[in-house]
């Protein structure tokens, strides 16, 4: 494979690293959500929704920016996929904006029903995101029929074969691995005693759907590991994401849940990077008419734009990173319930 | 219905029901600036009192934006495909840089501004306050900017034939810059303002009428009054400047928005009228003679081209324009009314007292928000049938993978989420409205701790 760091491939990292961004941060308080209906008391129901109280929001930016930069720099797979899985990508936004008002409304009224109605909401819908965007991922591995005229030809239910479905549940297990030591550094007491158990459990979970996706992979979807051929530092990538995962239930045993968290984002980190490595050059692999693939080089806008964006980036990305830790920092610590939270 | 009307109208609920909630996050925001400032400088805890209140309402309505502001993000794709594909190289940097520069921004300090009371000190709570004001102005600032590009394109060269054309860029500033944004982006922001300005002088006058927290309501009114007077008197200003940028650039609209059929020397400007697009005439109108061209031009015989000048196939609708466009201007001149009639009252000491006066303060909260949507619509519909004026037809910009059923589904669906969303939003606005300020528990205040200090010497 021909590799030059040129501007397309410049905007394809620099995506990757917004969308892998989004599943560190977001992954967490949906991983969050998605244990949620677990806890059973309002009050530890209460610190758990406010552990991710301040930064779900600004987590959730880093995947709209995506967007925005996916539109700017590759506008044909912008529109390609967002048109080719228009009834998946609009449940996708209606679980969004149900989670986002969940968030928001719960805690503004003591009714039981009304906390409940929302909790549910907030619960499936972080859960659905999840599978949702593991499903979308799934897709990009397997390929989507695409037309000579960079269409979707394909229609809704060819989106949900058991190998995207298969991605969508391990991105479910992985954000609730991820969630769970998240929850672990923010609470304290009983609270966290319970969901110190279930990081061991959702570790478990985790691995067993890693492992299993991982041999369908290898096996009917070798294009995937293709690029490692002949390239054995790229096997430095996977040999880190397995030792990042092993290192998970390490640190919880010490009692290091921010090193375990930590192990955990950079395990999230090398699977995106296995991720790209495989379907590079290729944004969207075309299925079964591999020439009408969309790549970062027929799909990408032209050079000068390219160039733009990068000095946009370039201003931008440092002001992100330091806003991005300042709000980590000031909230740091366990959570307290106060007039101000939700 | 077709998959054109369909998309059309999912995008128009869609953008309608999101524009409820930004102008009233900028306009509170700039609010929220001057209270907290105030309080700051003057250490009045009742300032203080005021921020906290403003603060949770912003809250919910920031929520809301937030999460009907993400369809936006994602429907040029959805459902506007062939468009994405021919304008993202220039849209999409406009969008993306929207999400670096504003949304980050914003959504960091938001999280300070909520709920970082207890964790940073009184001067850092103020920026984060400041940036999230700026962040929700700079965010209007690129969105403006990309749909001015759609009404007047420029800095581009068009790339390839027929299917496979696109715009390029040419020149950054050039399109940044383009004829109309400086303009509109005023205009934008000042009704914005007006959106924000008017929501707090209605809570207040409620208040105010019920005799409740007498003291901050009146500190409330005298800020949020002096941002309505200003902003509205501006608005007349980037309003006739955005007119006379529509003639310069979009003749065709401004003939819709004047109802003009035929080039016309002088030009009438009607006050209201119903136009009758079958016959081409204006019926029930009253007009004022020469108006228009002197508005333009300042020349009174100036020559107005009319609908007919251009091809049948270019023209956009009529009516609907030329009746948003009028009862947009009106409500203008209403606000200011409102505004000035309010500054009398303040200058003579019976702005308080006034009952009527309070009354419509509490029912005026909807005129810069009706005059918000009406704005966006002239200007929208005053741009048909182009998506990109001019240059690209927004029956060519559909998805061409997408079905009408599917598009459907999703109307329907929407409908009735954003139906669901603005009752509980209303609901949970009110429940706030009537909580009111709370008394601030004294060890939670800014200032509390030192006064404690001072008390206990």
């Amino acid at each position: 494979m021909e590799f030059t760091l040129d501007l397309n491939t410049i905007w394809f990292i620099l995506i990757g690293v917004l969308l892998a961004g989004y599943a560190i941060l977001d992954g967490f308080d949906l991983g969050v959500g998605a244990f949620y209906l677990l806890v059973k008391d309002d009050k530890d129901r209460r610190v758990i929704l406010n552990s991710i109280g301040p930064v779900w929001d600004g987590n959730e930016v880093w995947l709209v920016t995506g967007g925005g930069a996916l539109f700017a720099a590759f506008p044909d797979v912008y529109a390609t996929v967002f048109s080719g899985f228009y009834t998946a990508f609009m449940f996708l936004l209606f679980v969004l904006i149900f989670r986002a008002v969940a968030i928001e409304f719960r805690s503004k009224q003591q009714m039981k029903w009304w906390r409940k109605w929302w909790d549910i909401s907030f619960s499936v819908s972080s859960i659905l995101i999840a599978f949702l965007m593991g499903v979308a991922l799934g897709n990009i591995i397997t390929g989507i029929p695409l037309g000579a005229d960079k269409e979707f030809a394909g229609s809704f239910f060819d989106l949900l074969n058991p190998y995207s479905i298969l991605v969508g549940v391990t991105t479910v297990a992985l954000f609730i691995m991820h969630g769970t030591i998240y929850a672990t550094m923010k609470t304290e007491g009983e609270l966290q005693n319970k969901i110190r158990t279930w990081v061991n459990n959702s570790i478990i979970f985790f691995v067993m759907m890693y492992a299993v996706l991982t041999t369908t992979t290898l096996i009917y979807y070798p294009h995937m590991s293709e690029h490692f051929i002949g390239e054995p530092f790229l096997y430095v990538v996977a040999l880190l994401n397995m030792l990042a995962i092993a290192n998970i239930p390490r640190e919880i045993h010490h009692g290091k849940e921010f090193l375990a968290f930590l192990s955990s984002g950079f395990s999230i980190l090398t699977l995106f990077i296995l991720f790209a490595i495989g379907i590079f050059p290729n944004i969207v692999i075309s299925n079964p008419n591999p020439e009408y693939s969309l790549t970062i080089y027929n799909a990408a806008s032209s050079q000068t734009t390219l160039n733009i964006m990068l000095i946009i980036a370039a201003i931008g990305v440092p002001f992100v990173l330091a806003y991005t830790f300042t709000i980590y920092w000031v909230f740091r610590g366990k959570v307290k319930i106060d007039s101000t939270s939700y | 219905m077709d998959v054109e009307i369909l998309s059309r109208l999912q995008f128009a609920i869609t953008i309608a029901f999101h524009y409820i909630y930004p102008p009233l996050s900028i306009g509170i925001g700039v609010l929220l600036v001057i209270m907290e400032g105030l309080f700051l400088k003057t250490k009045n805890p009742e300032y203080e009192k005021l921020t906290r209140f403003w603060v949770k309402i912003f809250a919910l309505i920031f929520a809301v934006g937030v999460a009907t502001g993400i369809v936006m993000e994602f429907e040029f794709g959805t459902n506007w495909a062939t468009y994405s594909r021919y304008v993202g190289d220039i849209f999409g940097s406009a969008l993306a840089a929207e999400g670096i520069f504003a949304f980050f921004l914003e959504s960091g300090f938001l999280a300070i501004l909520v709920f970082g009371w207890n964790k940073v000190g009184p001067k850092v709570h103020f920026l984060s306050t400041i940036m999230v004001s700026l962040g929700s102005m700079l965010s209007a600032v690129w969105i403006v900017v990309a749909n001015s590009w759609q009404q007047t394109p420029a800095g581009f060269h068009i790339v390839g034939e027929g299917l496979n054309a696109r715009a390029e860029v040419t020149n950054f500033w050039d399109m940044i810059f383009n004829p109309s944004s400086v303009d509109r982006l005023l205009h934008v922001l000042s009704g914005a303002w007006l959106a924000g300005a008017f929501f707090v002088l209605s809570v207040s006058a409620f208040y105010l009428i019920k005799k409740r927290h007498i003291e901050l309501s009146q500190k409330a009114i005298k800020i949020a009054l002096t941002l309505a007077v200003l902003a509205s008197l501006f608005q007349l200003f980037t309003g006739d400047r955005s007119a006379i940028g529509v003639s310069e650039n979009q003749p065709a609209k401004l003939a819709a928005y004047e109802a003009h059929f035929d080039s016309l020397a002088p030009a009438p400007m009607y006050l209201f009228g119903w136009v009758d697009e079958h016959n081409q005439e204006v019926k029930f109108s009253v007009a004022i003679p020469k108006l228009l061209s002197i508005l333009i031009s300042g020349n009174p015989d100036y020559k107005v081209k009319g609908l007919n000048y251009f091809k049948p196939e270019d023209k956009p609708p009529v009516n609907i324009v030329f009746q948003s466009y009028h009862f947009m201007v009106a409500i203008g001149f209403a606000l200011i009314t409102i505004s000035l009639l309010g500054l009398l009252f303040w200058w003579r000491g019976s702005l308080f007292k006034k009952k009527w006066y309070l009354y419509i303060l509490v029912f005026s909260v909807l005129l810069p928000q009706i005059a918000n949507q009406l704005g966006w619509i002239s200007a929208e519909v005053g741009r048909q049938p182009w998506i990109v004026y001019g240059l690209l037809r927004t029956s060519e910009a559909l998805s061409k993978a997408v079905e009408a059923n599917q598009v459907l589904f999703s109307l329907i669906l929407f409908i009735i989420i954003y139906a669901l969303l603005f009752v509980l939003f209303i609901y949970l606005l009110n429940e706030k409205i009537k909580a009111g300020p709370e008394e601030i528990d004294k060890s939670s205040m800014v200032y509390g701790h030192q006064k404690h200090v001072i008390g206990s010497d």
